[in-house]
Formats: structure tokens, sequence, C-alpha cells
């Protein structure tokens, strides 16, 4: 009979809800999938770092029935997510749109990258002091001394 | 009383650490032998007292005292001995002094295994492992002293988070932090040669095992890490973009991109100023690593502001070496002079893009990861920077880099001819495309990630192994003969096309099932049928736990009986999932079982999971080669020639 009592502890310790519950699941696949997909770019706003499919909390679980609502009702993907950042901020997208200054953020990398190339051109096309080429009698020697520390 | 002596320990391991740090930089500038020469035992003593410590501290977990503070706050007469022990470094104070000891440890084998470097280069180098040594012991003993008592020591303790309780999480940190503070050798290394004024082959056979070893340390911790959040979170993710793994990744994708210019240097003597920038940032993230990871400060906040104590000192230890090391570089820079010359297509160049490409992702995964905090800081705006953004910014940058790997890694140094080393090439390209025309068919269209990267991953591996054969000259017995760095090369290049094979079939093609099961009911999921035959209670060491029988079946005969379980941890009231997991070659199935239904039933969660495994044993591969590269006798026999000569040969 250690069964109740345990079940109990579970109930109370786990709370609602871990993650994606079967009866939050929509019975047509085509927006159960855009669901998914539009949980992975929302943040639960309560955890560490977690989008809110993934995330046990009650928030999340709210969230997710949110997203699901939406669809249900014809929102399109871009609809549902701009009804949720009304509501809950910019904060629970994952993916920071490319307005204002946001567009650092997407710029750098493909910037630094573009310099540095050219940067690396323009030191190997800069005129070097040429290394003389060594002379028959030193290339001999050298091919000496290697067959040395190889043997 | 032992966790007196590891305090008191610890104090004069931070008195030596200034002794080293001081003495023999001025014994160096100077010239004087004797104050070098205090550089070794120094190094040996530091390290000593700072096992001692260590020692100290972790018999304090393993007899479960709780009149220390420590102790009580993350241990449990009840948890396995095991974790008992990993707990000394599953918190902030235990943590921040592996961390110590593991760079004494660095620097003690500079002292030991130093004989061949320079006199004063090795006592600059340990002098600077040693200020790096005394600031960070200062750190611990002036903001987190792991041997705080309590006055009336309670009858038990707190436990360790559950979460933590598991072999993969216990030896993530140490890998991970050797791999870290590894990073400090080059970064030492690159300090005093910029006071030397010198950087040469022979500096660059030194850095390159260090860095090669760091990075290798890295690889695991980070896959180990990657690992336990697989099989233990409960849905099967590997990486999560998440600020404290990024501070892991920013270092290693740096040390890549180190190992590979110290080549240069090495062979050719060219790239030393960026070669000697690479070695300061490179570690320079690794204290920013500690940073984010031990004040908090991305990830919450709040957790900063709880104790901005930590956070303001180690940001001013950052400041202070990343800070004091740039400035000497612009100082010392243009000392350093290159020698070699090479023309546009070349190894050389080729290494370039290489380090191109690693550092710039590193750039984009640290202006991610720190964009939030610049965002609330400067423009009031409270946003998220999460694994969508870095999938879309990131990954471009890793195609490139693997369609030019194969070919750069095969063009001759200085000037390459393209047309023989594409030549080689060639049988990989065609099989490359075939199989990710396989993948596209297989997937049915789906999405372009699986051909992508089956495509890639196939061009990387035959690509390595197709440079390999083409160094026997058609003769196998020469395979054998070859050395170790050519093996290492080809093993880590084609453990990382195994990688993106398994995170591209992953990410692709995993299919999953959540439903309400009654037990003794079956469900499908990718041709496989999984029964739910019986759910238990059982009792562990130190927690309940609910144990579910499954067993799946394909076309009726049984695979295998897998026993997925929730455990509650009553001291820390928390719950953790523990997936089962059928691993084989192709695919996971990775089965969890979750709450009991109102009305009757478990929820039940299915994956599977395509290639999983591929993940894992490309990092295996990728860490493989970086040891395997280390037993290169080119690199014993150089040390171990110039040890020698250095030693004045007696009369017969």
């Amino acid at each position: 009979m250690r069964l109740l009592p345990t079940l109990g502890l579970l109930a109370l310790l786990a709370g609602p809800a871990a993650a994606v519950q079967p009866d939050e699941i929509l019975d047509d696949p085509a927006l159960e999938s855009r669901a998914r997909e539009l949980s992975k770019v929302l943040r639960c706003p309560v955890c560490q770092g977690e989008n809110i499919d993934d995330s046990n909390a009650s928030v999340s679980r709210d969230l997710r029935l949110l997203v699901r609502e939406r669809l249900k009702a014809g929102d399109s993907d871009g609809a549902v997510l701009d009804y949720i950042t009304d509501r809950y901020g910019e904060y629970v997208l994952f993916e920071p749109d490319n307005r204002g200054a946001n567009l650092v953020l997407w710029l750098i990398g493909p910037a630094v990258a573009l310099v540095a190339l050219g940067g690396g051109l323009l030191y190997m096309r800069r005129k070097r002091p040429e290394v003389a080429d060594l002379t028959p009698e030193e290339e001999a020697a050298l091919q000496e001394l290697l067959k040395k520390t190889d043997a | 009383m032992f966790a007196e002596l590891g305090h008191f320990a610890l104090i004069l391991a931070f008195g030596v650490a200034i002794v080293q740090s001081v003495v023999p930089q001025i014994g160096a500038a100077r010239g004087w032998r004797g104050w070098m020469a205090l550089a070794q035992p120094a190094a040996t003593a530091q390290f000593g007292l700072i096992a001692i410590s260590f020692a100290a501290l972790t018999w304090a977990f393993m007899t479960s005292d709780f009149s220390v503070k420590l102790v009580w706050e993350n241990s449990h007469t009840d948890k396995p001995m095991l974790y008992k022990v990993s707990g000394v470094w599953g918190n902030h104070e235990g943590s921040m002094l592996l961390w110590v000891l593991i760079l004494a440890l660095f620097g003690a084998a500079a002292a030991w295994f130093g004989g061949a470097l320079p006199a004063r280069l090795r006592a600059r180098v340990i002098a600077i492992q040693g200020m790096i040594g005394a600031t960070f012991l200062g750190f611990i003993l002036f903001t987190s002293n792991p041997f705080a008592r309590l006055a009336t020591p309670p009858f038990n303790g707190q436990d360790l988070n559950p979460l933590l309780q598991d072999p993969g999480l216990a030896f993530h940190p140490p890998f991970l932090y050797l791999g870290y503070v590894g990073l400090s050798m080059a970064f030492s290394f690159a300090v005093a040669a910029l006071i030397e004024g010198r950087v040469d082959a022979a500096w660059a056979r030194w850095v390159r095992p260090w860095t090669l070893a760091a990075w290798v340390f890295l690889t695991i911790g980070i896959a180990l890490g990657s690992w336990w959040a697989y099989y233990e979170l409960g849905w099967g993710g590997f990486w999560f973009w998440d600020p404290v793994e990024n501070a892991s990744f920013m270092p290693w994708l740096l040390a890549a991109a180190l190992l590979h210019s110290a080549i240069v240097v090495e062979k050719r003597e060219a790239l030393k100023s960026w070669t000697i920038l690479l070695s300061i940032m490179a570690f320079g993230f690794s204290l920013i690593g500690t940073f984010i990871v031990r004040s908090g400060v991305i990830t919450s906040v709040h957790s900063f502001a709880s104790d901005p104590s930590r956070g303001i000192f180690i940001l001013v230890i950052l400041a202070f070496f990343v800070g004091g090391a740039l400035t000497l570089y612009a100082a010392r820079a243009g000392a350093m002079q290159a020698r070699g010359v090479f023309s546009m297509v070349s190894r050389e160049s080729a290494l370039v893009v290489n380090n191109i490409l690693l550092a710039v992702s590193a750039l984009v995964v640290f202006v991610g990861t720190i964009w939030p905090l610049v965002a609330e800081a400067a423009l009031g705006r409270k946003l998220s920077v999460g694994a969508p953004f870095f999938e879309k910014a990131f990954t471009p940058f890793m195609i490139v880099l693997a369609v030019m790997l194969p070919i750069g890694a095969m063009l001759a140094w200085k000037r390459a001819h393209p047309g023989r080393v594409l030549k080689v090439l060639a049988v990989p390209a065609v099989l490359a495309l075939a199989l990710a025309g396989l993948a596209w068919s297989v997937g049915t269209g789906r999405s372009l990630v699986a051909p992508v990267a089956v495509g890639l991953g196939a061009w990387l591996a035959f690509g390595a192994l197709a440079d390999l054969a083409s160094r026997t000259n058609g003769r196998a017995g020469r395979l054998f003969r070859l050395p170790g760095a050519d093996w290492g090369k080809a093993v880590a290049h084609s453990g990382l096309g195994v990688a993106f094979i398994g995170i591209g079939l992953l990410t692709a093609w995993q299919q999953e099932v959540i439903k309400v099961v009654d037990i003794g009911e079956s469900f499908e999921i990718g041709g496989y049928t999984v029964t739910l035959d019986a759910v238990d209670q059982v009792q562990g060491p130190n927690y309940t736990s609910t144990r579910a029988t499954m067993t799946y079946a394909r076309d009726g005969v049984v695979q295998a009986t897998l026993y997925p379980e929730k455990r509650i941890y009553p001291v820390q009231a928390m719950p953790t999932t523990e997936a089962a997991i059928d691993s084989r070659p192709l695919r996971d199935v990775y089965l969890v079982i979750g709450d009991p239904q109102e009305g009757g039933g478990w929820a039940v969660r299915a994956y599977l999971k395509p290639f999983a495994m591929w993940i894992w044993t490309g990092c295996g591969l990728m860490a493989l080669g970086g040891l395997i590269s280390l037993t290169d006798r080119r690199l014993r026999v150089a040390a171990g020639a110039r040890r020698a000569a250095a030693r004045p040969q007696p009369a017969e």
C-alpha cells in the first residue's frame, strides 16, 4: 500500500504538468505540427532558457494551449507570434526580430567574416622581402642532414 | 580539524603563488639564475598545497562532516559515495577549488616537463601561471571560502541537486575545467613570448600539444554534458545554446582555431602574431565562460545581484589578464616577424580561412550570448536570443567550413597545385553526393537538413580517408608507419563528419509519440510496437521511483525491454526523469514514463531518434584524433633531442 502516498507526493511535487501533455495535442496533425514549430521559438517566461515545449512550468502549458487556440481560430503563424508577444513581451521570442539594433546581431558574423577575408587577401598581396632560395649546395647539405635525422 | 588544515594549506598556496608570480619574473628580466630557478619548486609547492586543500574538502564530503557549511548544503548521508565525491565540485566554492587545482597542476607540469625550454621562457611561463593562480586563490579565499564552518552542525545535509547525481555529470566538470584551464598554458606562453619578444617554431612546438590536450579535454567535457542532457532531461535534446553551454563552446572553437594556426607557426613560421592573439583570446573566453557561469549574470540578472562581489571579482580578473595581455600585444606584436611566405592557394591560406571561420563563428556565439544583456542595458529591451537564432546564424559558417576542409587539408604548404588535390578528392565527392541523394530520397524531401548534413559529413569522412590513402603512395604497408599527426588529423576530421551526420539526421528525422496508455496497451512509432507492461514503485538509496516496464517489438519480435523511471528525491523534493534508451547503431528508441492520468492510464512519451549515437561517436573520434596526434613522436623527439643536447657529455 505504498503506492497511494507516493502517488500523492508525486502529484504534489510534479505540479500540473511535465512538458507537452497528451491532452494538449490537437487532432489535426497539420495544425499540431505547426504548433510544435511555433513552440520551439517561444521561451518559457519563468524558466532558464527552455522553450515552452520542453518546460514543465504551468505558464508554459498555458502558452502551449494559447498557441493551439489561436491556430484553431485560423491565425497564421506570424499572427500567433504577434498575438503572444503583444501580451508577454519580446522576451518570449527565442529568435529576436531583425528590427533596429537587432540588425547588429544578425549582421556581425557575415560582416566580420568579409572584413577578415578582405584583410587576409590584402595581407597576402602585400609586398614582402623576398627570401632568397637555397643554393644547390645548401639544398644538398640540407637533404644530407634530413637523411641523418630520419635514420 | 581537516577542514582547517585545508583552509590553511589554501592560504599558504596563495602566498606561494604570489612569490611564484613575482620572483621568477624579476629573475628572468635581470638574468638572475637563482631567482628564475625558484619557479620550479614554487610551482610544485603550490600544486601540493592546493592538493592538500582539495583532499581535505573531499574528506569532509566523504565523511559527511556537516559542520562544514558547504558539505551541509550539498551532501547527505544516504547519497552514494560516487556522488559524495562529485559533490565536491557540484557547487560554486568546490568547483573553483577544482579550477585552481587544475591550474596549479598545469603550472607544475611546465615545471616538471619543461626542462628543454629556454630557462628564461620557462621562468616567465611559470610566473604568469602563478599570477593567474594567485588571483583565483584570492577570489576563493576572499569571496567563496569552501571551508566555512557552521556553529551548530545539523544532523543531516540538504543533498546534492538530483539532476547532478549522475555518472555523466559527475565527470563533466573536471574534463571541462581541464580544458578551460589547459588553455591558460597557451596564454602564459603567449604572454611570455610577448615579453621576450620572440616567437619561433620551438615555441609553437610547445604551445601546440598543450592546446591540443586542452581541446581534447574540452571536447570530452562538452560531449559528456550534451550526452547527459540527452538522456537525463527527458526529451532527448542534446544542445540548447544555453549561455552556460555557449560559455564552453566559445573556448572550444577558439582552441580549435589556435591548434591549427600553431601548426603554421611550427612548420612555416608565419601567422605568428595572429597565433599569439588567438592564445590570449582562447583563454580570455575561458575566463569569460567562468564569469558567465559563476556570476549567473546572463542566465538571470537576479542571481548576479544576489552576490555581486563574486561576479565583479571575476570581472576584474578578466579585465586584468585580457586587458593586460592585449595591451602588451599592441605594444610588442610588431616584433614578431613572420618569415614564411605563401601563395594564395596553399595549406597556409587554407588554415587562415579555417581560422577566420572558427573565430567568426565564436564571435557569433559570443554576440548572441551577451546580446540580451546589451539590449537590456543599452536599449531597455528585454529580449531573448535562443536556439532558433544560433541555428540560423551559426550553421552557415560550419557548412562553409565543412565544404572547404577536405580540400584545404590536402593542399601543399607554400604553393599548392589544386588540380592534384581535386583528383584525389573526386571519389569522396561522388560518394558524398550519392549518400546525400540517398538521404534525400529516404527522407522523401521532408527537409534539406538531412541530405546536406549527410553529404557534408560523408565528404568530411571520406575526404579524410582519401587524404590518408594518398599519403601511402599506393602501398598499404606505409599506412601504419605514417606519423601520429597524420592519423590524428584523419580521425579527428572524420569524427567531425560523423557528428555532422548524427546531428543532421537526428534533427531532421526524429519521430515522437505522446499519449495516454493503459497497462497492457500498445502503440506504434515508426514501425515499432511499444507496449506498457507494468508500472511499479521501487525504492532507491536516496529516492523513490515510479518504474515502468515497457517492451518494443518489430513485426512481432520483441527487440528489448526497457525500464523508464520517474524518480523523486525527498530531501530536495525534486522529481527527475530517467529515460530508458535502447541505443543501436542506426537509431535509438527513447522511452519516458510521465504522470498517472485522472481517467486511468499513464502519460507516455516515445521517441525514435535516428543516428543519435553518431553525435557522441563523432565527438569521441575528434577527441581520439587529438590524442593520437599527441602521441606523434615528432613532438617528443624534438623536445628530447634538445634536452640531450643541453646536457654536457661526460668524458669517457
